[in-house]
């Protein structure tokens, strides 16, 4: 059937500083489909995603809605064409009620009065129609996860969207809560609502989308169905052949104990336990995987062991010498650095030079500091020694850090960190948002590190980077390692199991 | 980048000063006052030798005050409680300075240190309540202004207040080996000859060193680095190391012993005794000041020195029919002019600087590609 695609987008190229976000990128998505766009992190998808929503504008390149070419100022010229987007992040007051959650922004008015009436029976209808169950009058602050998604969806609707965007819809949900989600995703496409799925996950893509368009590098390789190809195909397309492996060599692991961790918990405010009895040890040479979804405590397991947040029980050595009642400042004294996942919030000081940025978290020790005072000469040589070495892409070392693109930033403080030369590095999502050459180079400087005999933990949900990079995988569920893996034996796929805790009965 | 930098620190203080002289100026003539003639009675008056000295007398507690603002600034800490604790250390150190006397430098000396101690442990009290009750400084050092006030007022009253046997209620007169000699000799070498009653307060090469102090401190130490990286980015100043409740103590604490220092020029120089009506009004006044200046000890010097000189001169306006509350109106527009000029200022200097970084990059990519080739 010749039907016009609800949204099609051709040419379409983003650039940022140094990296080129989107390619020539091809997509035709057609009424009532569930159109998965599938892709490595750092491969283009989100960027794409803020273009139909018209948080950013393309370089080049045409869209078109319903056969129209559209140029979208803002989300809400999206939202008047009908284009709703559920973000991985959710937007939602905690305070305030499911109801006004939903009308925020766009209150039905009676007179001079919100019409909470209408708009509340209104939410339970499209509950009802699409399999939303959600009670308006309830506090979102107690409503879990899945159910803060449903809010979500249900504001996007209320809103009149036919077009539904969803980033990354399972990342933070349970296997229970993704079926629920696959359900209602079924039950909107059956009403002929369009859904625009974004995920890395194979095996949900195959089991959702009608079609699949693969992204790689911030171009669409190509458009599928999931009757023809498999997953293995999926991801050989995803990944491509040419593309750097994170593949190391042959072990390096020495008999030396650089890390070890006992007992390690930790009970949220609320009583939660949110680490429980973490154990393992990292020894010299070595790179120790932590696979998990997001949220089941790799924060919390981070800024336990570099002394951020100080509540946790268990024992923390650095080789040998217990950390574990140390501040922050102490423990990086004992040689233990770390990567943030958050660069931005962890790890830069965004209006500072980089000189200054590079002296961060080792603003006590040579060549940053000397005695009392800083030593900018030394700092300034010490940062263009990074700049060169890593390859971050600037003018000098005195432009602020807000300056750099994603990448350049990400291998500036990968470069700092690795220069310092610790005894055990935390490595929490280092390749996250990156294009793939600095990605390419980050697992290279990991490698040569782990081949110097740094001991190395390596938190990531790029499960094809923990595979390639890791001597053993810990799996992290719920605040529990509920599985030790030796990367040899698996693939993304088993291991994606292992995360849903599926592999807990397995194991056990 | 250094274009960046010029455009910050001196274009745009001289265009929010335009736009300050503008504004008076629309004022005056809504008053129907030629805004040239009320200038130049200023200028004029302003910049005779008494003047000048009086401007510089004026600025240095405004100086000092907005020093120990800006320290807290640098690391988004606000300490409205700089009043507070200066008038609380003045009358303290008025009143142990005046029970005994030592060498000049000596005594000198102990009445400072005695001054900081008050004013650190006022300001304290707000850095305590923050670290251990999460108490917002800004209101605590409102409050604990209030309070100051009223605990001053009552020690003065009820212990420290002696009979000086006249009607001037005040504490014992500080013997002379507790006073800071004037600057005036200085001033004889260079020719200069002010009037008798004129003099120079000597406590000005305190608060120079004070001004280097604080450059070396915020700018130059490893403390100056943590306290600014605290500033502009909390959480990775913790990741990094620096542990947040000490950080804001130890601010506090550095902020109010220079508060401390604020009525120590006027204690030091001029009455000698904490006098009923002591000058206040300097611990607000240095947040404009802190503001006015970036936080930068140079502009603040330059900023206490624009407001001493525009209290000084105003004085002849009365003189001439001119309402002198135009000075406070100028005052107040070059503050918000100064913060608001700034902003747009560092964010075209920021944007500038964006798009220097993205053409280094392409550039760099090409020199790369032609290699690769």
């Amino acid at each position: 059937m010749a039907q016009v695609p609800v949204v099609h987008l051709s040419g379409v190229t983003k650039r940022y500083p140094g990296v080129v976000a989107n390619r020539d990128v091809e997509l035709k998505v057609m009424t009532g489909e569930v159109h998965a766009v599938v892709g490595e992190n750092g491969a283009g998808k989100s960027t794409l995603m803020k273009i139909i929503y018209g948080m950013v504008r393309p370089d080049e390149g045409t869209i078109r809605i319903h056969g129209e070419e559209t140029h979208f100022k803002s989300p809400k010229d999206a939202i008047d064409a009908g284009i709703g987007m559920v973000h991985q992040h959710f937007m939602l007051a905690d305070n305030f009620t499911v109801l006004e959650n939903v009308i925020l922004g766009s209150e039905p008015r009676r007179g001079a009065q919100i019409d909470f009436r209408s708009a509340s029976d209104r939410i339970t209808e499209l509950g009802e129609i699409y399999g939303l169950k959600l009670d308006p009058s309830e506090k979102v602050e107690t409503l879990s996860v899945g159910e803060r998604q449903r809010v979500e969806i249900i504001k996007v609707l209320y809103r009149g969207a036919r077009i539904l965007i969803l980033d990354e819809p399972t990342a933070v949900l349970v296997p229970q809560e993704v079926d629920d989600l696959f359900d209602s995703i079924r039950d909107l496409t059956g009403r002929g609502e369009t859904v625009i799925f974004i995920s890395h996950k194979l095996e949900e893509v195959l089991s959702i989308a009608d079609t699949i368009t693969v992204m790689r590098a911030g171009e669409t390789v190509g458009t599928t169905t999931p009757d023809q190809v498999d997953a293995g195909q999926l991801a050989e397309m995803m990944i491509g052949s040419e593309l750097p492996s994170p593949q190391t060599r042959e072990s390096t692991v020495q008999e030396e104990v650089l890390l070890e961790v006992s007992d390690l918990s930790l009970r949220s405010g609320s009583g939660r336990d949110v680490l429980s009895g973490i154990s393992f040890t990292i020894r010299a040479g070595e790179i120790v995987g932590v696979a998990g979804i997001e949220g089941n405590g790799q924060a919390q397991l981070v800024d336990s062991l570099m002394g951020l947040e100080r509540s946790a029980t268990g024992l923390v050595e650095v080789r040998g010498k217990k950390i574990s009642q140390l501040e922050t400042r102490e423990r990086r004294a004992e040689g233990i650095c770390f990567i943030p996942e958050d660069r931005q919030k962890q790890g830069l000081l965004l209006t500072s030079p980089l000189w200054e940025n590079a002296a961060l978290g080792h603003q006590y020790e040579e060549p940053y500091a000397k005695g009392l005072w800083i030593d900018k000469r030394g700092a300034r040589k010490q940062t263009e020694e990074i700049v060169r070495r890593y390859g971050v892409m600037t003018p000098g070392v005195d432009v602020p850090a807000t300056a750099l693109s994603g990448g350049n930033q990400q291998k500036l403080v990968v470069g700092r960190e690795i220069m310092a030369n610790p005894v055990v590095l935390i490595a929490a999502q280092p390749t996250r948002g990156i294009d793939i050459g600095a990605q390419a180079a980050v697992w290279e400087e990991l490698k040569t590190a782990r081949a110097a005999g740094m001991g190395i933990l390596l938190i990531s949900a790029d499960l094809e980077e923990l595979i390639g990079l890791s001597d053993t995988i810990h799996v992290l569920f719920e605040g529990k390692f509920v599985a030790e893996l030796d990367p040899n034996d698996v693939n993304p796929e088993t291991l994606g199991s292992y995360m849903t805790g599926a592999g807990q009965e397995a194991a056990s | 980048m250094k274009g960046g930098k010029l455009l910050t620190t001196v274009v745009a203080p001289l265009i929010a000063l335009v736009i300050s002289f503008a504004i008076a100026s629309l004022v005056l003539l809504l008053v129907d006052i030629d805004p040239f003639f009320a200038y130049s009675e200023m200028w004029k008056f302003g910049t005779t030798t008494e003047s000048l000295i009086s401007m510089i007398n004026r600025a240095i507690p405004l100086f000092v005050s907005a020093l120990a603002v800006a320290v807290g600034f640098k690391m988004g800490l606000f300490n409205i409680g700089v009043e507070g604790a200066y008038l609380l250390a003045a009358l303290v150190a008025a009143w142990v300075g005046a029970l005994f006397s030592v060498t000049p430098v000596l005594h000198v000396s102990i009445i400072l240190v005695v001054a900081m101690i008050v004013g650190a442990a006022w300001n304290g009290i707000a850095g305590w309540l923050k670290v251990k009750r999460g108490v917002h400084e800004v209101i605590s050092t409102i409050m604990l202004n209030f309070i100051g006030f009223s605990l001053s007022a009552y020690l003065f009253l009820n212990f420290f207040q002696e009979d000086t046997g006249s009607l001037i209620t005040a504490t014992n007169l500080i013997p002379e080996t507790g006073w800071i000699p004037s600057l005036n000799p200085v001033l004889g070498w260079f020719g200069v000859e002010p009037r008798a009653g004129s003099e120079l307060h000597g406590f000005l090469v305190v608060a120079v060193f004070l001004g280097i102090f604080y450059y070396y401190l915020v700018s130059r130490s490893r403390f100056g680095y943590d306290l600014r990286a605290s500033g502009v980015n909390a959480s990775a100043a913790h990741a990094s190391g620096i542990n947040p409740k000490r950080m804001i103590m130890t601010t506090m604490l550095i902020s109010g012993a220079i508060a401390g220092l604020v009525g120590m020029s006027t204690l030091l120089g001029f009455t000698h005794r904490y006098v009923q009506d002591f000058p206040s009004g300097f611990g607000f006044a240095g947040i404009a000041v802190a503001l006015l200046g970036r936080n930068n000890p140079v502009g603040i010097a330059f900023g206490a020195l624009l407001f001493g000189f525009m209290e000084r001169s105003s004085l002849i306006l009365d003189l001439k029919d001119v309402p002198r509350e135009i000075v406070t109106i100028f005052q107040g527009v070059v503050v918000l002019a100064v913060v608001i000029v700034y902003e747009i200022v560092s964010r075209y200097a920021q944007r500038r600087a964006v798009a220097a970084a993205a053409r280094a990059t392409a550039e760099q990519e090409n020199d790369r590609e032609v290699v690769a080739i």
